[in-house]
């Protein structure tokens, strides 16, 4: 059951030229991005060769990649989740759900896995790129590999949070524009703290500081668990607001 | 009205803040049966139809769908009902095949029923030419149509039915109608409504719902004693004067309408118009108009709640 709801919003994505122009669009930027820097390995390679312990190309690129691709991605993430159950309540179809043998655990996480399925297509494409370097050199696979767990479980967290805020109004912008303020909040919090009673609290939240250390090749469990933590609380509310909504009103 | 119970909607009752949209409702549906649910804007019906539907949970009562509380069971009692919102719930960028095998998806029909389970719902709302076609741009009866295929297409003992023929060409409402009376062969029906011939024609039981509470709850022979008009329009090229209508045995009142019209009310039981005809005839009145007066839903509305309120009054006093 939350297969086929999946497909379908995947679907939906696709049959919209909104899903289209976002990966061309975040694939255009990071590509030039990727570009820059690849540039700046090759005219800096005689300064690398001569210094004893130089980072290699991987070590390089691809923080500065990934690091910029979550900073466009929380602001495209909102524009694809903000549709989700916020269109079909404007469109009325949501009493298609709610009166199928369907629950609403169902329902959340069948609109969920067909977000992250697209964002999972999203997150190959832009692997491709440090990918393709291996035409040219070895790669640092571990570096790798731990960056794109990152980016993976950060844009798990961005889409729980961008659908929990489409089940809050029937206005697709309203949705986008709190997911994002969220989501920069999220990102955010832990600039102000910094030196103030509590700042530390504040920076234990901070999503920037649960996805650093995947960039630098550190997998920690704690952040994993950060992850998956967002995740769940943002689906749970999820289910919870709109079993509200049949119950309230 | 002797199938198996379909429905039982035990007492009950829904308010938005202090407003009680439906209150203390119990009623009940059989196999075989089509329940005209009728209502004046705001009495409550969509509220009654979206709490059966589980759409909206009742603030008190019960409400048990072949059995299966709708509360406590969901899943069973949802799959044994079919709703068709006052807005179709239709995604507009998938096709009318697409659509439909993901409502049946949705019921949870097994993968290899469903491609029959469409055609048959297809078949039996007139879409076996449309499968391939977008619905966003459908006309709106066949838009509609959709709505009742989705609606139908897991075979479900209830149907639900809010206000399906709005919007829709004298055409595609007949259609629309066969199709219930179809449904209702089979399946129990309920078809939410404001349009009293639609009842008339198709439904067995009607309830009327007034403010949130049931008014009337009757067969549509029930219905019909309620209407029994006991006035005439008729229309004269030479009238003769209002007293001499008047005298005419079973005539209680003449009243002249603003296009020229005359309006007659009678006794219930002596229908005075083969007297009218007799003396036009002699009399050169020129008679080219008579026919029962017409009785709308908002008269016998009127009719109903004003005596549930007298009712009322005189068991009080």
């Amino acid at each position: 059951m939350i297969g086929t709801i999946a497909m379908r919003e995947l679907r939906a994505l696709f049959l919209s030229p909104l899903a289209w122009t976002i990966l061309a669009v975040v694939q255009l930027i990071l590509a030039f991005l990727f570009l820059g820097r690849v540039e700046l390995v090759q005219i800096s390679q005689s300064q690398l060769l001569a210094i004893e312990n130089a980072p290699g190309t991987t070590a390089i690129v691809l923080p500065d990649l990934l690091g910029n691709a979550a900073i466009i991605l929380l602001l495209v993430t909102p524009l694809l989740t903000m549709r989700l159950v916020s269109e079909e309540r404007r469109n009325r179809t949501l009493s298609l759900l709610f009166s199928a043998p369907v629950s609403m655990t169902e329902i959340i996480l069948g609109k969920y896995v067909g977000i992250m399925l697209f964002l999972l297509l999203l997150l190959a494409l832009i692997a491709l790129m440090p990918l393709s370097l291996l035409l040219g050199g070895g790669l640092d696979a571990g570096l790798l590999v731990s960056g794109l767990l990152g980016l993976a479980l950060l844009l798990a967290g961005f889409a729980a949070v961008g659908l929990f805020l489409s089940t809050m109004t029937q206005h697709p912008p309203v949705a986008a524009v709190g997911a994002f303020g969220a989501l920069l909040l999220f990102w955010v919090l832990d600039w102000s703290g910094q030196g103030v009673a509590g700042g530390g609290v504040l920076a234990a939240l901070s999503m920037f500081n649960h996805y650093k250390p995947f960039l630098d090749g550190v997998f920690d469990s704690a952040d994993a668990a950060y992850h998956l933590l967002l995740v769940t609380t943002f689906l749970a509310l999820s289910i919870l607001r709109l079993d509200a909504e049949r119950l309230g009103g | 009205m002797s199938g198996a119970i379909l429905a039982e909607i035990k007492n009950i009752s829904r308010y938005y803040g202090e407003i009680a949209a439906v209150r203390d409702v119990s009623f009940t549906i059989r196999q075989g049966e089509v329940l005209g649910f009728l209502g004046p804007n705001g009495a409550g019906k969509t509220t009654t139809m979206q709490i059966i539907s589980g759409n909206l949970a009742p603030n008190t009562g019960r409400v048990l769908i072949a059995g299966h509380d709708l509360l406590e069971d969901p899943r069973a009692a949802k799959a044994a009902l079919g709703y068709l919102p006052e807005s179709p719930p239709l995604y507009r960028e998938l096709t009318v095949d697409e659509y439909l095998d993901y409502c049946a998806a949705l019921n949870r029909l097994p993968r290899a029923g469903r491609r029959a389970a469409r055609e048959a719902a297809k078949e039996k709302c007139g879409l076996h030419d449309a499968g391939r076609r977008l619905i966003g741009n459908l006309s709106k009866g066949f838009q509609q149509r959709v709505g009742v295929a989705q609606a139908i297409i897991h075979m479900p003992p209830l149907v639900i039915l809010d206000e399906p023929t709005v919007g829709l060409d004298p055409i595609q409402i007949r259609e629309i109608r066969a199709l219930i009376r179809e449904l209702g062969k089979e399946h129990g029906v309920i078809l939410s409504t404001h349009i009293l011939p639609e009842v008339q024609e198709v439904c067995d039981t009607v309830q009327i719902i007034h403010r949130g509470e049931l008014v009337l709850n009757e067969s549509i022979a029930g219905l019909a004693r309620h209407m029994k008009s006991a006035s005439l329009t008729v229309a004269f090229h030479h009238p003769p004067g209002h007293e001499v209508l008047a005298r005419i045995p079973g005539v209680t009142e003449v009243r002249a309408e603003r296009d020229g019209r005359l309006h007659l009310f009678h006794d219930a039981g002596r229908d005075p118009t083969e007297e009218i005809i007799r003396l036009a005839s002699q009399h050169g009145w020129g008679l080219h108009e008579i026919r029962p007066g017409r009785v709308s839903l908002e008269q016998v509305f009127v009719e109903l709640t004003s005596r549930e309120g007298a009712a009322a009054a005189a068991a009080a006093s």
